[in-house]
């Protein structure tokens, strides 16, 4: 058991045993070392003026990621390189990044520049010499600016990131690699304050069941993308953490003949690398996904635990017919994952279970699948409706659908209803399709809200089952959406 | 084909070179402090010893209501925390409103708005004082509210009287004429979102003195205000503010409350006090750009050209008037964007509503009354069936055209025509028109559009005695310059264009100027860096400093020398005697030194020949115009509304450009905010009038990708501002957050081209669910 968290910054292992449970990085950097370059923007992970750099060892070699430092927990920074703006420059000279900043006046009020600066020196480390501008914008999807309109960043942005990274950290690359094996151990850490009050970060599946089936009413992190903003919007109290950072059980992906699957804290970047290839518009509704900020952290066992009405990642699992396992103690129990959405906010998830795995099958030869991702703004934007669809084909009738929809009720819900209709129809004779798109009026009831009206999204998502029917039955993408085109996206750095 | 941006070097072969310091493309002068995290904001500040922190409570459930009671024994009784303020705290004037008095910054018995503040809690922390700012509870009795334009239209509520211009008896001739129509159109508002929120930290000084660090673009204003909130002379409040992380106008008045309440915490508990507000707070308590509702009548002939035209504007303004006057003032001015209207009516209602009070935004009005022209030339030439782009070039103003509503001649206007010919000849627009035609015809799905839109914009304060400005430069002996002025740096590249034109006009190189921050006690009694002004007053006040002190040292030098003034020039470091380098500006300013000549001097400009008359709507508001046009291809998904950009070409025209790589991050980045206004960025209310769009996670300002992949910015290839303003500049601020209305024209001519001869029912913004709706009324076979 260790008590303390250790993180490496510039070179030197940092060493904290004074962590409060709810402490985030970017009031560390702020308050508490003085670090002042690293700015809060929105304290929820939409802006990106807090991103900083986070190292990790990944297959033995050093991987900087982009994390949003207002809404990750500093204990959960334990084994990683933390990279801040400070540290670019700290030998006087410009890092790459920052000078073609300069050369392009890519910085006009200047808040924001750190965030983007750090988000482009983790693309500079991807040394990916094909990069192009919309790879540049997937990236930078999770940073705003509100004053350059952004042509400068980008350019400066393809400029650097294009070649091979050459700089102090890939310099000493090998030593920091060093120091974070030295740092991994295989210790459960526990930080605790106040008598009840802990932060624990256990490092097996065993020892993080044990401690969650002890401590039932212990608030499960993974990612933080959401947690994170109980805690700076809602200024929840939460005096117990557990973190599944450290449990290495839940970051695997094993792939079958049968399909994925999938440890509950694999990120959504990592899924997006290893099921995107399995499907162009799962990899499209994944890219657009949050940031990459937010994928980075961001795990699909959070998205599903905490119940989002809206998804991103439900309604397309529950769309390709996924389980998930959850685990209590020592008794695990598997479902389809459409059953464990009871209610709005009511999730078949009993005190201390924790999800372990979601199982995912694959779209085999009789399956055509289609994912539309509808939002105000395309990139880093909250659905108002996501669906997701499975047709089962035989030559082009239609045998079996599966159509989920999230934003159109409470919950991540199939269209049942709708693919009750669809049953039997041919792709060739459009006339047949009508009861079906016509049928989500007796499916869903949806609620009006910021994101659009329950009109808007009735007829969204009859548009969008129409669209899904008009290609697969032989339109080309190209005739029927703006973004997103199937086939075309491959070479995405995200 | 245009589908780049020239780079700043390009673009400055533009302009005029010379061996000046102004015209070349530098860098921003925090640039390199930016880019390391190095450029401290306010709350990046060395905290004082004992700070303490300020949040802000409010009743979380009222948008109109009665006080009965604020229990704040709860909160006082938190940890860390040392006391909680109310109105009963205040030793002055319960105001900081720009000039109405009607903006409490406590409530004080009436809550006017859902998220109005009605008391602080001062606490050893921010964390503590946000957790103890929960436990305030404020008991209320509900009031009615009013919470839209259409309820307070309904209620006959202003905030300030109704304003009108009129030409001729145009309600008559629009019944005239041969051809008419009249339509109706919805703008939605649009918060700041400046990256950096709202800020300040006061510190006690000797004698109750006050120094404030403030995020704010009106220093003299929030040193007013604390002033008149702790009932003492303004001499013993001053004001800084070296950077804002963005402000746009939302920090032009609205900065006011926040300053005013560290200060009042600072008064109060003896301590040095910050009040930094939380994203959510920030977008809940301050004002944002008025949604408009316009209706329109106009009367014109079968070729499209106006006759007459009655705009009738209604405008949120929220609970108290703050700068709704001017704002709406200028909706009016801009109603005409680039056209003549030979009879016109144009009115404006200020309404008032239990909403935050509305503000400062860049184009401060001039945005909604510009988009309603525009939508006036679509929705004609929708009606006689001719390009839009014919109509817009036939109603320009022109030769015996000339005369605003307004009563001002409009000089340039051949300038503007060349700015849209010379566009619509480089980005291709006949041929592209053509090519849309045959892809709309081709696809069922999606549908193209295209429009080519201009921008007029006045320049000048429409309250003219703001027009005006101060600096102070001191020469130093080592041949520096120390120089400030009354403007302040939000992003713009004010203080390094200053430099530029410092460093011509005192004889140095840009290396010796030394820009510091805007405080009150060095340059007094300024006006809001405001109205894209900023260049044109501060650095033509600069100019006026440098010239005293140069022309003192020019004197002594021809003494010395025995030549005429005229024959001593300073250029970059060195004096010339009749084109010989004597020596250097620091030998020259020591020399004068020890002759007991001043190396320091105030600078004063106010704009001439300005003159405007509200009384009888006439006059001259604006010293000149800025140009621009804009040309926007879109495609727009009928099956959901949604919308991409494909093709922008911007050409603008700044005059002489002081620094072409700033002039063209404002264009850009301008461009994109305007976009946003009237695409992603969608204000929601509920019927009770909460705000539910308050953070980025469900308010949606443009990213990366949505900026169009072509997008070519040029600068017009300007003779100068034909007035004498700073290095014939002109002014650049807001005018380019015009130039995307072009986008919002462009998705409704695709959605138009769905069913030719009908106006589409189409709203700003133009969101994926505005815009189905407007492809699926007209497709039912409904326009406007």
């Amino acid at each position: 058991m260790r008590k303390c968290i250790r993180f490496i910054k510039s070179g030197h292992v940092v060493e904290l045993n004074d962590v409060a449970p709810t402490e985030t990085l970017l009031d560390y950097l702020r308050l508490r070392a003085r670090e002042t370059g690293t700015k809060e923007g929105c304290a929820e992970g939409d802006c990106g003026a807090c991103t900083v750099a986070l190292g990790r060892l990944i297959d033995g070699e050093l991987i900087y990621e982009p994390v949003n430092s207002c809404i990750l927990l500093l204990a959960q920074i334990d084994g990683c390189e933390l990279v801040t703006i400070e540290d670019l420059s700290r030998d006087g000279g410009l890092h790459p990044v920052q000078k073609a900043f300069l050369d392009h006046h890519a910085s006009q009020c200047g808040f924001c520049t750190p965030g983007f600066i750090m988000s482009l020196f983790t693309l500079y480390h991807r040394d990916t010499p094909g990069l192009t501008s919309d790879d540049v914008t997937t990236w930078l999807a999770g940073n705003l600016c509100r004053c350059t309109g952004y042509r400068p960043i980008v350019d400066a942005a393809l400029e650097t990131c294009r070649s091979a990274a050459n700089d102090a950290f890939r310099a000493r690359a090998e030593k920091t690699e060093a120091l974070l094996r030295d740092l991994a151990d295989s210790d459960d850490i526990l930080m605790e304050t106040d008598g009840d009050r802990f932060i624990a970060l256990p490092s097996t599946l065993d020892s993080l069941c044990a401690l969650s089936a002890t401590h039932t009413d212990a608030t499960l992190v993974s990612g933080a993308t959401d947690v994170g903003l109980w805690i700076t919007k809602q200024l929840r109290d939460l005096p117990k953490i557990i973190a599944l950072n450290r449990v290495q059980e839940l970051q695997d992906i094993h792939v079958t003949s049968a399909g994925f699957d999938v440890g509950a804290s694999v990120s959504f970047q990592k899924l997006h690398e290893v099921l995107g290839k399995h499907e162009p518009d799962i990899a499209e509704v994944l890219r657009r996904l949050g940031s990459i900020q937010v994928r980075t952290s961001g795990t699909m066992g959070g998205n599903i635990a905490n119940g989002s009405p809206i998804g991103d990642s439900p309604p397309l699992l529950i769309a390709l017919g996924a389980q998930i396992s959850l685990r209590l103690g020592n008794e695990t129990r598997r479902m389809p994952l459409e059953a464990f959405f009871l209610d709005y906010g009511k999730q078949d998830r009993r005190p201390g279970e924790v999800i372990t795995q979601i199982h995912i099958p694959r779209l085999d030869a009789s399956h055509a699948f289609r994912a539309f991702k509808l939002s105000k703004r395309f990139d880093q934007d909250i659905s108002t409706v996501l669906a997701a669809f499975r047709f089962t084909l035989v030559q082009d009738r239609i045998v079996e659908a599966r159509l989920a929809y999230g934003g159109m009720a409470g919950v991540p819900k199939r269209a049942a209803h709708a693919e009750t209709a669809l049953m039997g129809c041919v792709l060739s004779a459009p006339d047949s399709w009508n009861a079906a798109v016509e049928a989500l009026d007796n499916d869903f009831t949806p609620l009006s809200d910021m994101r659009g009206s329950a009109e808007y999204r009735r007829e969204a998502a009859k548009g969008l089952l129409f669209k899904a029917l008009l290609e697969v039955s032989g339109r080309s993408s190209q005739e029927t959406r703006i973004c997103g085109h199937r086939y075309q996206e491959a070479g995405h750095a995200a | 084909m245009l589908h780049r941006t020239p780079t700043p070097e390009e673009a400055m072969a533009q302009t005029t070179a010379r061996d000046t310091e102004a015209g070349k493309a530098v860098p921003h002068d925090s640039a390199l402090k930016h880019v390391t995290g190095r450029a401290p904001y306010t709350d990046d500040l060395p905290e004082p010893e004992g700070l303490l922190h300020l949040a802000p409570c409010w009743a979380r459930d009222c948008a109109h209501g009665r006080i009965l009671d604020v229990d704040t024994s709860a909160a006082q009784a938190m940890p860390g925390v040392i006391t909680v303020l109310t109105a009963a705290s205040i030793p002055g004037e319960n105001d900081c409103a720009p000039a109405m008095g009607d903006d409490p910054i406590l409530a004080d018995g009436i809550i006017h708005f859902h998220g109005q503040v009605v008391a602080v809690v001062v606490a050893v922390s921010r964390d503590a004082a946000r957790r103890a700012a929960l436990q305030v509870s404020v008991e209320v009795e509900p009031l009615p509210a009013i919470l839209t334009v259409d309820d307070a239209l309904a209620a006959d509520d202003t905030v300030l009287p109704d304003y009108a211009f009129q030409r001729g008896e145009p309600e008559a001739a629009v019944t005239e004429a041969p051809c008419q129509l009249s339509t109706r159109l919805h703008i939605g508002g649009q918060d700041h979102f400046y990256l950096e929120g709202q800020v300040a930290m006061a510190v006690p000084w000797e004698d109750g003195d006050l120094h404030v660090f403030s995020s704010t673009q009106h220093p003299s204003e929030v040193q007013h205000t604390v002033a008149k909130v702790l009932d003492r002379l303004e001499a013993s409040v001053s004001v800084e503010v070296r950077r804002m992380g963005g402000a746009f106008g939302g920090k032009e008045s609205q900065a006011n409350q926040w300053a005013a309440l560290a200060a009042l915490a600072a008064h109060v508990t003896g301590r040095p006090c910050k009040m930094r507000l939380d994203r959510d707070d920030d977008m809940i308590m301050t004002g944002k750009r008025h949604d408009f509702r316009v209706d329109m009548r106009a009367g014109f002939d079968d070729t499209g050209r106006i006759l007459a035209t009655t705009m009738d504007f209604a405008s949120r303004c929220g609970y108290s008037a703050d700068l709704s006057l001017g704002i709406n003032d200028r909706a009016l001015f801009h109603a005409d964007n680039a056209y003549y209207y030979p009879q016109a009516l144009l009115r404006s209602r200020r309404m008032r509503t239990n909403t935050v009070s509305n503000t400062a935004f860049r184009g401060f009005g001039g945005p909604q009354g510009m988009l309603a022209a525009e939508r006036l030339m679509d929705a004609i030439a929708i009606t006689v069936g001719r390009d839009p782009l014919d109509v817009r070039l036939d109603n320009l103003y022109g030769p015996d055209r000339e005369t605003t509503p307004y009563g001002m001649v409009v000089e340039e206007h051949a300038v503007l025509r060349d700015i849209m010919e010379s566009l619509a000849q480089d980005c291709q627009y006949r041929t592209r028109r053509e090519r849309i035609a045959a892809f709309n015809a081709d696809n069922a799905f999606l549908k193209k559009g295209l429009a080519l839109t201009p921008v007029k914009f006045g320049i000048s304060f429409t309250l003219t005695h703001l027009n005006q400005a101060g600096a102070l430069v001191h020469l130093y002996k080592d041949g520096s310059v120390h120089l400030n002025h009354g403007g302040t740096e939000m992003g713009q590249g004010l203080y390094q264009k200053i430099a530029q034109i410092a460093a011509d006009e005192m004889g140095v190189s840009l290396a010796s100027v030394h820009v510091t921050a805007a405080r009150t006690d060095k340059v007094p009694n300024t006006s809001a860096t405001a109205a894209s002004s900023s260049t044109d007053l501060n650095g033509m006040a600069v100019v006026n400093a440098c010239k005293e002190i140069r022309e003192r040292l020019t004197a002594f030098a021809a003494r010395q020398y025995d030549v005429a003034p005229a024959g001593v020039h300073m250029h970059a470091d060195w004096v010339y005697v009749d084109g010989d380098k004597v020596m250097s500006v620091a030998d020259l300013a020591r020399a004068a030194y020890t002759a007991r000549i001043s190396l320091s001097a105030a600078g004063y400009y106010a704009t001439p020949e300005i003159n405007w008359d509200r009384e009888t709507a006439q006059g001259r508001p604006f010293f000149y115009f800025a140009h621009g046009a804009a040309c926007s291809e879109v495609t727009i998904d009928t099956l959901t509304g949604e919308h991409r950009v494909d093709q922008v070409d911007v050409l603008h025209d700044v005059g002489r450009s002081i620094n072409p790589a700033l002039d063209i991050g404002q264009i850009e980045g301008g461009f994109v905010q305007g976009m946003g206004w009237l695409t992603t960025e969608e204000l929601c209310w509920d019927d009770r009038g909460r705000l539910r769009t308050h953070a980025p996670s469900t308010y949606k300002i443009p990213t990366a990708s949505d900026v169009p992949k072509a997008f070519s910015v040029r600068l017009y290839a300007s003779n100068g501002n034909p007035k004498p303003t700073v290095f014939r500049s002109k002014a650049v601020g807001e005018p380019p957050l015009m130039l995307p209305i072009s986008v919002y024209c462009a998705i409704n001519d695709a959605v138009s081209s769905l069913r030719p001869g009908l106006i589409p029912r189409l709203d700003a913004p133009a969101t994926p669910e505005a815009v189905l709706i407007a492809v699926q009324e007209i497709r039912r076979g409904n326009g406007v």
